[in-house]
């Protein structure tokens, strides 16, 4: 099955295109992503040809594209096929303005996840925010008292457009925790795994004061095998959310 | 052939602008090495020998100037990979929808020049004093203007366009970039000349030369 919304990587590098692909794949199956990097000579650069194809192949079988951009030219570019493609077409396709590598990967888990063009745009446009310097309290020995609070750390970006976090006050919030057990820690897959089971569930979580729905967030918080994650969620399935939560990171991810 | 310009004309000032850009391969080259990524020139030199090479394949000749215009346009869509791909390909493409006739006067000069220039600054987002392409274009479209508004000829209009997009561009060496790949240097920019506005001068002074 494949996601309704795909992605189309447009970078000065068909390396950096295809990498990417390869990286937001990993964590986003059944989302057609398609590179669209370099120069017409394959040189480096970018190429109204080559976006053009990419772009219709991205919206084959009424998919929707959300086409995400590195450096200047790749967004005049981009914007130059926009303008030249089959109306019916480019009304199918956003370009958005993100980080490519932080964007792409969080628009793929987005998708994948199942979320439509504006939620996968937004998600995208989003990550800038929470790419921000990493934040300095979240350390290896566990959470500090008050990151296990509601009140997520200042560092995480636009917190007016993130999901409610002061639900029904204190009787609506379940806490948990849980230790990290694979090698590998809460690396990208798991990340993502975490993400897009937590966007499954009408409840906001927090792990260690970042949003347990944001894969980007979850990675930043680096966690590596042992450490102790503390969970509160609030939302009328904060329960299962949480168990959810705690049974998978118990797991190990298919790791251990 | 005086008091007007017409198709033979659009294609003479294209050839003579693939051959001027190639000319100047190096000196673009090394302008754009010193504030940008360093392409320019042979990103415009590749997509003006495209452009030659599809004029020198046309099965019928091409009927009016903006259907040469047009030409230009997609080819170096197609073929250039940097920005001045997307921005010359919307110039050229604005210009040749105003230049679909047999013949352009002074007035229809004009039109392709402003058409030019809106291009630019619809794809690039640019305005004058950033240190862009839109540096030499906007002083050229204000002397094409003002020579058009005294009665001047099509080439005289032309001459003082080419003439006031090379002040232009010369204009842009103490500028800070603000737009474009050179906008990254910051202050290190200034002291350089403009690769996208001295092509723009280059573009131009091959459209006045063979118009003379």
């Amino acid at each position: 099955m494949t996601a309704a919304v795909a992605l189309v990587l447009v970078s000065h590098s068909a390396l950096i295109a295809e990498g990417l692909r390869d990286l937001a794949g990993q964590m986003a199956p059944g989302v057609e992503i398609v590179p669209a990097g370099g120069d017409p000579a394959g040189g480096l650069g970018t190429s109204v040809d080559r976006v053009t194809v990419a772009i219709e192949q991205a919206a084959a079988d009424g998919r929707q594209v959300l086409v995400l951009t590195d450096l200047g030219s790749a967004v005049l570019t981009t914007e130059m096929v926009l303008e030249l493609l089959d109306e019916g077409v480019a009304a199918r396709v956003r370009l958005a303005d993100a980080p490519l590598v932080e964007g792409a990967v969080v628009a793929a888990v987005e998708a994948a996840g199942g979320g439509d063009l504006d939620t996968v745009r937004t998600a995208a446009e989003r990550a800038g925010a929470a790419a921000a310097p990493a934040p300095d309290e979240v350390t290896q020995d566990g959470p500090a008292p008050h990151e296990a609070a509601q009140d997520g750390p200042a560092q995480d970006g636009p917190a007016q457009d993130r999901p409610a976090q002061d639900g029904p006050a204190d009787s609506g919030t379940i806490s948990g925790q849980v230790t990290v057990k694979n090698p590998l820690g809460l690396h990208a897959r798991p990340a993502a795994v975490l993400s897009r089971m937590m966007a499954g569930f009408d409840a906001s979580v927090q792990v260690n004061g970042v949003n347990a729905a944001s894969v980007l967030e979850l990675m930043q918080l680096g966690a590596t095998q042992g450490q102790v994650l503390a969970l509160s969620a609030t939302g009328s399935q904060a329960r299962a959310a949480a168990d959810a939560f705690i049974g998978a990171v118990d797991e190990g991810f298919g790791e251990i | 052939m005086a008091g007007s310009l017409g198709v033979d004309w659009a294609v003479a000032w294209t050839r003579r602008t693939a051959q001027v850009i190639g000319e100047h391969r190096d000196e673009l080259i090394e302008l754009d090495r010193q504030i940008g990524d360093g392409d320019h020139g042979e990103n415009l030199t590749r997509g003006f020998a495209a452009v030659v090479a599809k004029l020198d394949g046309l099965a019928e000749p091409p009927a009016d100037p903006g259907e040469v215009l047009k030409l230009v346009a997609t080819t170096l869509m197609s073929t250039v990979g940097g920005a001045a791909g997307p921005l010359y390909g919307t110039a050229y493409l604005r210009a040749a929808k105003v230049t679909g006739v047999p013949e352009l006067d002074a007035h229809g000069v004009v039109a392709l020049l402003e058409a030019g220039l809106e291009g630019i600054v619809a794809r690039g987002k640019a305005s004058p004093g950033e240190k862009t392409m839109v540096d030499a274009w906007t002083p050229a479209v204000e002397a094409a203007v003002a020579a058009a508004d005294q009665g001047a000829s099509p080439a005289a209009v032309l001459a003082a366009a080419a003439e006031a997009a090379r002040a232009g561009a010369e204009a842009t060496v103490p500028l800070l970039a603000t737009k474009g790949r050179a906008s990254y240097l910051g202050e290190r920019s200034i002291g350089h000349q403009d690769p996208g506005a001295t092509s723009t001068a280059l573009i131009l002074a091959a459209a006045a030369e063979t118009a003379a």
